[in-house]
């Protein structure tokens, strides 16, 4: 914010009758100065406008609808208080998604990010054909999550999928990945796992290539092997990175659909909602059994869980990045904004 | 995870906030560092990259078999002769309408990155370069609006959408998706750090309007900027599933639409879905091909730059 113009509440502050009388401003000049305080407003207004109209308006409208019993036909609702809400709470398949949800999400999170920073450290390494590494490793991320859906929920057929051929051919019992909800939470948990662990890699990577290479001199130096300066420099280093690819993880995980939409070909989230999970137990409350009000309360209550879930992130965030302020990248990270504040 | 790739990204930068700088720094004394990959770092990424190709492959395998290759316990890895024949009766499924996805992922896609590359080179600029009253408030409002997930608006747009008689019409997904957030962020941020003030104020002092300086100065600068919010935008709008599998008429889908379609239709066959789903992969794995070391220096720099 070092915007080196004229600030366009300065020179506006003498009434229009001074103006007038003394004269000084030509008409360019008036239509500039009026250009400089209006064209930043007309600049942002066309992101808050859309904003407004498919962003801010449904948020508001959906809290209403989430009061009411809505009718399709006449296309308006009776309000009815917290029943939605109620009903929502009170009803066992919601407790089923959540477990589900979270289930999912940290058999997706939890491997993911560790095989993203094994990954990460590899690729930091001095390696050949940089580029054709990393682009490869960014392959999956640009296959449609429906596509990765239908492919793996294939390897994984109960019957004559890949994964049980490979089990039962190693003499290894069949695993009942569409009947039993955990497996089902693993095979799914893999699609996700399989469309972003090389994604976080990179984002790890360039993380790692930002902790000043003086770190590893000095500690080899001080005789430090490889595997000690991973854990006491890179990893330290990460922690914010690290915790921001949590909460992001964190966001989308909550809000996953289509990969257990698409596990088999119903759409359902399993016979006993296996996997069924909160955002599609809302599209089977919405759009299967029409029902707007319940649909809506069920969308508020997913995203006060996602700002809880959020706050509690960036409470943790904030002090683990304080207790690293002396070393790693958090320290650089604070030297690096006193030196930006004392500019 | 559809709504995953802008939120996930976008985050990002402030996650490492200032370790910009550190960067050069570090590139610039690679070479001394200790470490030379050995045997084993080139395996575990042979490894990596062999996993990430397999379900490509995979798919195809499969796809250019027949309807019994997938219960054969001998299962041959050499890919069979029916890929084209399995990929035709796709393309030809009247129920599955792959052409009019096919232009519909195309003209979205396309349509929804070059406004959000436009509406956010302009909001970008206003907020890196720009004073004006209130800017600090209503930029930390914009990157708070990323946090909201899709779910909290779905009920009341397609209830507004429904009203307008636009379900089931493309329009339906691109409208909601002109503007993001992430992208007016994203601009911002390197618009901030790429266009020095002294060439604004040259600018200014030589009389150029204030959009004359937004051609020439912002404009070139966003160049690079713009061209990756492009390749993330197309990509994320081309894979987005939840919004389109609400809105959009069956006959008239956008491709990952028509893919869940082809599972319920062809849920016996499962050689003609996977040579379906290989066949919608192609037109991303070819703008892969052509922009894949972009996005990759965008995933760093999103990750980087603060």
């Amino acid at each position: 914010m070092t915007a080196t113009q004229v600030r366009p509440d300065a020179p506006e502050a003498p009434p229009k009758l001074t103006q007038k009388r003394v004269r000084v401003l030509s008409f360019s000049q008036q239509a500039s100065r009026w250009d400089l305080k209006v064209s930043p407003y007309l600049y942002i207004s066309p992101f808050f406008i859309m904003f407004a109209i498919v962003g801010l308006f449904p948020i508001a409208y959906t809290a209403v609808i989430s009061f009411m019993q809505w009718d399709l036909v006449r296309n308006s609702g009776e309000f009815i208080g917290f029943d939605q809400y109620i009903w929502i709470l009170q009803n066992p398949q919601f407790w089923t998604a959540l477990r589900n949800t979270f289930s999912i999400f940290l058999l997706s999170s939890v491997p993911q990010i560790a095989l993203a920073i094994f990954i990460a450290a590899m690729l930091d390494k001095n390696i050949r054909a940089k580029t054709f590494w990393r682009t490869s490793v960014l392959l999956p991320y640009v296959m449609a999550p429906v596509a990765v859906a239908l492919i793996f929920s294939n390897m994984f057929g109960d019957n004559h999928g890949l994964v049980n051929n490979i089990l039962t051919d190693l003499g290894l019992p069949a695993i009942p990945w569409h009947k039993d909800p955990f497996w089902s939470h693993v095979a799914i948990a893999t699609m996700v796992n399989f469309r972003w662990t090389g994604y976080n890699a990179l984002i790890l990577l360039a993380a790692m290539q930002a902790v000043p290479r003086d770190y590893y001199e000095a500690a080899t130096v001080d005789g430090a092997g490889a595997f000690r300066q991973f854990w006491s420099i890179t990893l330290p280093s990460l922690r914010p990175t690290l915790i921001f690819v949590i909460i992001t993880s964190t966001i989308g995980g909550l809000q996953i659909f289509d990969e257990p939409s698409q596990f088999d070909n119903t759409g359902q989230g399993g016979a006993a909602g296996q996997w069924l999970t909160v955002t599609l137990f809302l599209y089977n409350i919405g759009w299967r059994e029409w029902n707007f009000g319940r649909a809506a309360a069920l969308a508020w209550i997913l995203f006060l869980l996602i700002l809880v879930i959020g706050l509690i992130n960036l409470m943790i965030t904030r002090r683990l990045v304080r207790d690293e302020s002396s070393r790693g990248a958090a320290g650089v990270l604070r030297r690096m904004n006193r030196k930006e504040d004392a500019r | 995870m559809s709504t995953t790739p802008p939120i996930a990204m976008v985050e990002q930068p402030i996650a490492t906030a200032g370790l910009g700088r550190g960067r050069g720094r570090g590139n610039k004394t690679t070479k001394i560092r200790g470490f030379r990959a050995g045997f084993w770092v080139y395996a575990g990424l042979g490894v990596v990259v062999l996993s990430a190709v397999f379900p490509y492959y995979w798919s195809f395998l499969i796809g250019s078999g027949d309807a019994s290759t997938i219960s054969d316990p001998d299962m041959s890895w050499i890919p069979g002769g029916n890929f084209l024949r399995n990929a035709a009766s796709v393309v030809n499924d009247p129920a599955v309408n792959f052409w009019p996805a096919l232009w519909n992922s195309i003209y979205s896609s396309t349509l929804i990155a070059a406004s959000v590359v436009a509406t956010s080179t302009l909001a970008g600029w206003a907020f890196a370069k720009l004073r004006f009253r209130g800017s600090k408030g209503l930029l930390v409002f914009v990157v708070a609006t990323m946090a909201v997930p899709t779910q909290l608006g779905v009920v009341p747009l397609y209830i507004l959408f429904a009203d307008l008689g636009w379900t089931g019409n493309v329009g339906a997904i691109i409208i909601p998706a002109l503007t993001s957030a992430f992208g007016v962020f994203w601009m911002t941020q390197y618009l901030q750090q790429t266009v020095p003030d002294e060439l604004i104020e040259a600018a200014r002092v030589d009389g150029a309007t204030m959009m004359r300086t937004f051609w020439t100065i912002a404009v070139p600068a966003a160049r690079p900027a713009a061209a990756m919010l492009f390749l993330f935008t197309f990509v994320g709008a081309w894979n987005n599933f939840f919004w389109p599998f609400i809105v959009l008429d069956r006959r008239d889908p956008t491709l990952p639409v028509a893919l869940s379609l082809l599972q319920s239709n062809y849920f016996v066959d499962y050689s003609v879905v996977l040579a379906g789903v290989l066949l919608a992969t192609v037109p991303l794995l070819l703008l892969f091909a052509v922009a894949g070391r972009q996005l990759v220096s965008g995933i760093m720099a999103g990750a980087v730059k603060g």
